[in-house]
């Protein structure tokens, strides 16, 4: 399937086989698509710093910190182009991964606001390919195909910190980061080195398997988790989607920062939910939602399938605050015919066996 | 057995004359294509069905798919079970994963479709 000018698998076999493999064993995510910047120079901090969302002032080399990218819509308010992971490489090198569908624009913007010198930002997606692995077994398959020391420095890493490492022979910069709610770790590896760090992950356990798009997306479904373009787009108020985590605005200034100072202050006009579907059928994105009987539409889905891991339809909406309680009984209407369904916490309960 | 290029099949059970009773399903091909299956939406019995129009809906993890009338006619019979027991269309496909019967309202539909040697032929080089 072709998706933002990459050809991706959407599965390779089964999406319920390839999530569930990711829940108990370990996915082999091939998620180069995602878009790899890097900024560097004397003055890339502070520049950086002025032009995300989260603070990198105080970033230390190997810390790893979600963010949204926003412009200031021509001086008209805040925009955000997307969201994103940067990581501090150096105390002047820092990684940015954007998603694909948003590269081009991102990349755009940033340049447009580079300063005249101090600060150099490449575009480093051709030449390198990321994978993502996912799962309880994850750790252990990476960590096989690495030295006692480099294992031990990839071990030690705490979510949302990086390190470089060698794996399976191959220079990687390791990130414990991913988009399954599992643990695990995504690796970016110079292109040319992609297809042999794929087969020696995929050798290194029987419990690897390669997954695509559709389990990446069920995966993070199941963990509550935004994507951009769906839960997440350019006029979504972070604080209503529970993003606010994404955004510092104390002492800081960066485009956009007035009117999310302004968005964090009101109270939001709907809130995202997870919807548990009675019945087998799915809600999928665009999908109405409505109070039990009522006439009036008070929500979007935004996204929504089956759960593998639940075996039940599960869905993310936009809905009025009024019907956000966990427990509120709502109706969607899918494909003109209302469907029943709960309001339910995110990360959905039950998603992941307890152990 | 008669396949459509949308991978319905029908099969007429005794001779094809108007009213003759004929059963459709889907194609393994299609099942295996589509993997998997959630969810299933059937007409009701008495419904009528036209030829290359929607009669009803598979679903899958992945989307939603039309399953379409390879001929018109009346549905008489609806396989109630099969949405509870998905399984049928990849396990049986042209056997018990048969999805309803129609009465034929005109036999000479069948014609337009493709036996199921032109139908391999058609999956297999990608034209479909």
């Amino acid at each position: 399937m072709p998706f933002a000018g990459w050809e991706m698998p959407v599965q390779y076999a089964s999406i319920v086989e390839e999530h569930l493999a990711t829940r108990s064993g370990c996915g082999l995510f091939d998620v180069s698509h995602m878009g790899r910047l890097a900024v560097s120079g004397p003055k890339s901090r502070e520049w950086l710093d002025r032009m995300l969302t989260r603070s990198v002032a105080d970033l230390q080399p190997g810390g790893v910190r979600y963010t949204l990218i926003t412009d200031d819509n021509g001086g008209r308010g805040v925009r955000i182009l997307d969201d994103a992971l940067v990581a501090c490489e150096a105390d002047d090198r820092f990684a940015l991964v954007v998603n694909g569908s948003n590269r081009d624009r991102v990349v755009a913007w940033l340049r447009s606001r580079l300063p005249s010198e101090g600060v150099m930002l490449e575009d480093h997606t051709q030449q390198t390919a990321m994978i993502a692995v996912q799962g309880p077994a994850a750790m252990g398959i990476v960590t096989s195909l690495a030295s006692s020391a480099d294992a031990e420095r990839i071990n030690a890493l705490k979510n949302y910190r990086c390190c470089a490492a060698a794996v399976a022979g191959h220079s990687a910069a390791v990130s414990r980061t991913g988009y399954t709610g599992e643990d695990g770790v995504e690796l970016v590896v110079a292109a040319e080195d992609a297809v042999a760090m794929w087969e020696a992950l995929l050798a290194a356990d029987a419990a690897a398997r390669p997954c695509g798009l559709g389990a990446r997306d069920t995966l993070r479904l199941e963990a509550g988790m935004p994507l951009y373009g769906h839960e997440l787009v350019e006029d979504t108020n972070p604080f209503a989607i529970g993003l606010g985590r994404g955004v510092s605005l104390e002492g800081r200034s960066f485009p956009g920062s007035e009117p999310l100072a302004a968005m964090q202050k009101g109270p939001p006009a709907t809130k995202r939910v997870g919807l548990v579907l009675s019945g087998k059928r799915p809600a999928r994105e665009g999908s109405g939602v409505f109070a039990s009987g009522g006439a009036e539409q008070l929500g979007l889905v935004t996204s929504g399938s089956f759960a593998p891991s639940l075996g039940v339809p599960v869905a993310m909406a936009m809905v009025d605050p009024s019907l956000a309680e966990p427990g509120t009984q709502l109706e969607v209407d899918i494909r003109g015919s209302r469907q029943p369904a709960t309001v339910s916490p995110l990360p959905f309960p039950g998603w992941r066996q307890q152990v | 057995m008669k396949f459509a290029k949308s991978h319905e099949w029908i099969r007429v059970e005794g001779d094809a004359a108007p009213g003759a009773v004929a059963t459709i399903g889907v194609s393994a091909y299609a099942v295996e294509a589509l993997t998997d299956l959630v969810f299933m939406q059937l007409p009701a019995v008495g419904a009528p069905v036209t030829a290359g129009e929607p009669f009803g809906e598979i679903e899958s993890v992945k989307a939603v798919s039309d399953l379409y009338a390879p001929c018109s006619g009346e549905v008489v019979e609806v396989h109630t079970e099969l949405p509870d027991n998905l399984d049928l269309l990849g396990s049986d496909p042209y056997g018990k994963g048969w999805i309803i019967k129609i009465k034929l309202a005109d036999p000479s539909q069948l014609d337009a479709l493709m036996d199921q040697a032109a139908y391999d032929a058609s999956v297999s080089d990608g034209s479909h």
